[in-house]
Formats: structure tokens, sequence, C-alpha cells
């Protein structure tokens, strides 16, 4: 079973740090990762691919950077690796970046699976999934939390989140999953493929090594954009209880009751 | 049945008409606001009638007809109900094999009407199905799509823009996403992020009965079983009181301590991302841009540091109560009652203090 794994490296949010004066994020010093999501599509797709045989690439578009977020899946055993990288990418909303990884999976050969997380926790848009198996005509099921292949693996047994419980869908390959962090438990690297990963020539694809047009890429091949930006006001009753924490509590016990809350 | 594949094709969605319709960039070519209503058991969710409220504003502001769009199966009349919220007509796919979701069907029928019938703007739910396939279309009609906004207006000008607004990722900012050169105008909303107006049972309307072709009626996945769970405990959407926990709380020791006051205040339990994405709380206790959105009479803030991603979901709040250790914590800026203290400390002596007042 041949399958591709799209991936996204994104900035971790735990170390994340806010310049309040600014109201922005401080970027320097914090640390780039997979995407968490991102780690449990891999996950299924490494166990799909010991089971079935096949291999894993996995696809991501950014920066050069990105290229460690490529090593490190493939010190957890994912089998080729594929960046794009362009300036011309740059700035791309969720369209432009399913053209382009469509244009890049098309060159790498249609698999059978291709394999996203259900949301990259930096734009949080869920959309390059399902945007993804649009442009192929393939299914998309999305919030996946069980897979089971069915059938030697013609088709697969999916067990789907939705907004109050789940449902069970059956869906022949080809096909486009979301995985959802329930899904498994991402595996520790080996230290063998970790020699391997560190070794690795990973291929840099840019627009033209992929066949892409230049206006359906980057900022050109983008629909959407960022108009203005403000910082929110509120016009709250605001009040600082003062005193030990024993008066504060009992301040505000005093509040809450004066309202009928308690 | 498919036109012949170019270079992106959509399997069984090009129709021959499709080609032959004006591009996504014709702007002048697109008019009217549509609201999408997935409908699959035939119940009519109550986000409908929100989002039908806000965008007879918005349609009132852009001089533009509203439209609601059922599709879905065993609808009856039902679908008739939207024109209370303002809806000029209802456009009506009822088919048996809407019966049960599946994405790229649910896609197909919505884009094949979109491509006919050419609305300016199409709001949608951003509900596990929205997410689903909204993207889907937004991708088969090669337009933009804005998720998860708080807040929809329509430009000042007469552009009829769509300013749709949701946080800015990573910093403090609001920001406005526009879609100026390209229709429809796509945005998805929360649930309860805007407030329905008292249906009006008398307003009229026509409902149109919509046929799609039947080769877009197919797909090879297919929902073998639905399990819906009744959610435990109170419904944090309809709850008056509603205990927050944020990493500040640190350990899942002070989870249990929260969970105390809440039972103690009859208060549903909510969550930042950072405990819901630790497996602390279910991710339906999520409070924020990605997660519900909440109007309680009273919010208790618990370690919470008051991103916006998270403040968006409890704007509506009566009153908010924050505690945090940190005085410059952004909270503080739209706390009613601000504590500057340690939730380890502050905790217990709120839990035993409620308890003695109760008696
Ligand atoms: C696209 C996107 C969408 C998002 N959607 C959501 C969403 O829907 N909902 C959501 O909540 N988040 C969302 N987030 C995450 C959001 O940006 C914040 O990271 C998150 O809300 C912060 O959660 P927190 O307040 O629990 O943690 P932190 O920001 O880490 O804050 C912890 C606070 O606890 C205080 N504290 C620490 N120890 C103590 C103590 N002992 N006593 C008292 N106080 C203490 C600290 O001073 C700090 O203010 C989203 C992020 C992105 C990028
Ligand atoms: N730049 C990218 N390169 C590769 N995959 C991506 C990229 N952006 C998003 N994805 C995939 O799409 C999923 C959803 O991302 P998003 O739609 O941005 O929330 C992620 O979990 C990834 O699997």
């Amino acid at each position: 079973m041949d399958i591709v794994v799209c991936i996204k490296q994104v900035p971790d949010t735990a170390t994340v740090r806010f310049d309040k004066e600014k109201g922005t994020i401080i970027r320097e010093g914090v640390q780039s990762i997979i995407n968490p999501p991102d780690l449990h599509a891999l996950e299924a797709g490494l166990s799909l691919r010991d089971q079935f045989g096949g291999k894993v690439t996995v696809l991501t578009m950014g920066p050069p950077q990105a290229e460690s977020a490529l090593r490190d899946a493939l010190s957890l055993g994912a089998d080729e690796a594929v960046l794009l990288s362009d300036r011309a990418f740059a700035a791309a909303d969720t369209l432009a970046t399913t053209y382009t990884l469509l244009k890049a999976i098309q060159k790498i050969g249609l698999p059978e699976l291709i394999l996203c997380g259900t949301h990259a926790i930096d734009g949080d848009t869920a959309q390059v999934g399902p945007g993804l198996a649009a442009r192929l005509g393939w299914p998309s099921i999305t919030q996946v939390a069980g897979i089971e292949a069915v059938e030697d693996g013609a088709k697969l047994l999916l067990k789907r989140l939705i907004d109050q419980g789940y449902e069970m869908v059956e869906a022949e390959l080809p096909v486009l999953l979301t995985c959802h962090k329930t899904l498994n438990t991402p595996r520790v690297p080996s230290l063998k493929a970790k020699m391997r990963a560190k070794k690795a020539q990973i291929p840099v694809w840019s627009h033209e090594d992929i066949g892409a047009e230049p206006d359906k890429i980057g900022i050109s091949g983008s629909p959407t954009w960022v108009d203005s930006t403000f910082v929110p006001a509120f016009e709250a009753k605001k009040e600082m209880l003062q005193g030990s924490p024993e008066e504060q509590v009992d301040a505000l016990i005093k509040r809450l009751k004066e309202s009928g809350l308690i | 049945m498919c036109g012949s594949c170019e270079d992106i094709c959509l399997p069984g969605a090009i129709v021959k008409e499709f080609k032959e319709g004006p591009s996504s960039t014709d702007i002048e070519a697109y008019s009217d606001i549509w609201v999408i209503c997935e409908s699959p058991d035939g119940e009519i969710p109550t986000w409908a009638g929100e989002l039908l409220s806000k965008a007879r504003e918005l349609a009132n502001k852009a001089g533009e007809q509203l439209a609601a769009v059922v599709i879905g199966h065993s609808l009856g009349d039902k679908p008739k109900e939207l024109m209370g919220f303002g809806a000029d007509k209802v456009l009506v796919v009822d088919d048996p094999r809407l019966g049960k979701f599946c994405d790229d069907i649910y896609a197909n029928v919505l884009a094949y009407m979109a491509k006919k019938e050419l609305p300016s703007v199409i709001l949608a739910a951003s509900t596990a199905r929205g997410r689903a396939y909204i993207p889907r279309v937004a991708t088969m009609l090669e337009t933009g799509l804005t998720a998860d906004c708080m807040d929809l207006d329509i430009a000042d000008d007469d552009t009829k823009t769509l300013l749709q607004t949701r946080p800015t990722f990573g910093g403090n900012l609001i920001a406005t996403i526009t879609c100026k050169k390209h229709r429809p105008q796509m945005a998805t909303v929360r649930p309860h992020v805007f407030k329905a107006t008292e249906p009006d049972m008398a307003k009229s309307g026509s409902v149109i009965n919509y046929s799609v072709p039947d080769e877009l009626l197919a797909s090879r996945a297919r929902v073998v079983e639905s399990h819906i769970e009744p959610l435990e405990g109170p419904d944090i959407t309809e709850a008056d009181v509603v205990v927050t926990v944020g990493r500040g709380i640190g350990d899942e020791k002070t989870l249990e301590k929260a969970k105390e006051l809440a039972d103690l205040l009859g208060a549903a339990m909510g969550a930042t991302r950072p405990i819901t994405d630790e497996g602390w709380l279910p991710d339906r206790t999520q409070i924020g841009q990605t997660g519900v959105t909440i109007a309680p009479k009273l919010y208790i803030g618990l370690g919470v540091s008051g991103a916006v991603h998270h403040t968006v979901g409890i704007r509506g709040s009566e009153i908010i109560v924050a505690i945090n250790k940190d005085p410059e914590a952004p909270i503080f800026e739209m706390a009613t009652y601000g504590i500057v203290g340690d939730v380890h400390e502050i905790l217990p002596l709120l839990i035993e203090k409620i308890r003695q007042e109760k008696g």
C-alpha cells in the first residue's frame, strides 16, 4: 500500500511567548515541531505499510528549515521524504496549498492512501485535507479515530468522530483520511532509522519541478487576504479584588451573592 | 458524465454546464447570500436559525436576497420554518442517498447548486460535518474559505465585500479577512456565535425543490453505523455557570478540585485548548475559536491566560471571574472580578467558603 503523509512544521505553542506590549508572538527561541496531529497520521501510515508492504512518503510544503520535520519523520520510519520549498509558495492560503500538494503528489505518483492531520495547530483551518481530496476527486473521511483494513486492504473500515459521537465508515481505496489524536500512539524513533535519516538525501522541489502554474500558488493563488488587524476591546466592569487570599475570596463570594449566583 | 479530465478533475463532479459557467473571478455574475444547512437525519439544527438571523442583517446591508439551502433526507415541511428567520426562499435537496452524511456527496451537491445559481456569499456551520465538506466545496468552486469566524459584516463601500473576522494565529490580535476577487465568498461559523432572532411564523416565501444529477450522489465511502452518545453532565453551552480550567492548574489533582467547585455550583466544566490537547478533559469542553462558544451568567477561569483564541468564546458571559497568579495576564482585561493569586491556594479556600455559605 503506497501512502503519502502530508505533514506541516509548526511553532511549538508550549514554547511560544507573547510580547505583551506589541501583542505579537516572539518567534525567536520558539522550537519547531511536526504538527502534533500529523504524527498520528504518520503512525497510521507506518503501521499500514508494516502490515501490507509498500512505502510511506512524507511530504511538506514550507521554508527550507522544514527539512528537519521531514528528517524527524524519516527517523520514525518513513521511507521517503519530499520538501516543497520555493519563495513562490510563500503566503499560500488553503486553496493554493492544496493545489501545490496535488501537483507534488502527481509527480510522486498517485498513492492508494493519503493521510493528513485533522488540523494544523497554528492556522487551524482543517481545510487542507478535504480540499486536497476534492482536487483528486477522492472521498475524504475526517477526524478518523480508528482504522481497520478489510478485504486484504482493498477497503478500510474507519471510525470517524462527529459532534455527538462517532460513525463507522467503509471506504474503498484510494481515499484521503484526516487523523485524530486519539487514533494511535506514535512510535519512538529507532537508532538505526535515526542514522539513516541523518544521511538521507531529501529532494527539494520548486514550482517548476512540479509543473505548478505561477498564478495558482503562493500569494497569487490565494483568494483570501488579511485586510486589517486590530486589538480586541472589552467594556467589562473591571474590578481587581484586593487583600489577602482569604479577603479576596470573601469579596468574591459577597459579589456573587449580590448577583444571586450563590 | 465526467468532463475530459483536466489537471484538476473532479470525477463525476464536472458536468457539462459547469464548464460553460462563469469562473470564480467573474464577480459581477454572482449575487445573493446562502446559508447552508445539512440534515441527513431530517432535523434542522438550531444553528441554522442563528446563521440565518445574522445573514438577514448582511443581506439587508448588501441589498441582496437571502436563501437557506437544506441538503438532507426526510425533511418534510421543516425547511419552510427557516423562512421565519428571514430567508426569502429555501432551496431543498431531499434524497434517500443523502440520508447518511457522506463528505464527497454533500460537497458535490452544494458545489453543483452553487455553480448553477452563483451565490455571492455562502455561510455554513463549523460543526464536525461542516468542517468535513465545506472545504471541499470551496476547492471545487476555486474560491476562498475563512474558518471559524467570530463576526461577519458587509463592507461600507458598494463592493458588497464580506468582512470576515477571526483571531490571527499566534498573536492576541483579531484580523479581518476578505475574499475580494473571488466568488462565492465563503465562511464558516461555530454554533452559538450568533444569536437567533425570534422566528416570524407569518413570513412566507418559496420553497424550491432542487434535484441534482444522479452521478453526484455516489461515493466510494459510506456510513455503515452511527453512534450518537448523549452528553454527560450539564451541557456547557446551556449551563448558567461554567468553571474553566487552563494550563495554570498545573496538575490533574487540581483538576479534581475544580470539578468539586463545579459540582458545588451546578456548573459545567470548560477548558482551554492545552487542557483538551493533554486529554485531561474531553474535546467538547474546549471553549474558544476552535471550540464552543458560551454565554453563561457566570464564567470562572482558573489559571487561564486569556488568549484571544479562548476569549472570543466567552465574550457573551455576564460575569467573568479570573484567578491567575500573573497580574499582567490578558484575562484581567475582560474580567468583571479578578483575583491575582495561586489557584492551589485560592481554589480550596473558595470551595470551603462556598460550602459554608450553602450550609
Ligand atoms: C488557530 C488557533 C486556534 C486556537 N483555538 C483555541 C480555542 O478554541 N480555545 C482555547 O482555549 N485555545 C485555543 N488556542 C490556543 C490559545 O492560543 C492559547 O494557547 C490557549 O488558550 C492558552 O491556554 P491557557 O490559558 O490554558 O494556557 P497558558 O496561556 O499557558 O496560560 C496559563 C496561565 O496560568 C497562569 N498560572 C500558572 N500557574 C498558576 C497558578 N499556580 N495559579 C494561578 N495561575 C497560574 C499563568 O500566569 C498563565 O496566565 C488556539 C490557538 C490557535 C493557534
Ligand atoms: N504546508 C503543508 N504541507 C504539507 N501538509 C500540510 C501543509 N499544511 C497543512 N497540511 C496538512 O493538512 C492538515 C490540516 O492543516 P490545516 O488545513 O492547515 O489546518 C495538516 O495536519 C497537514 O496534514
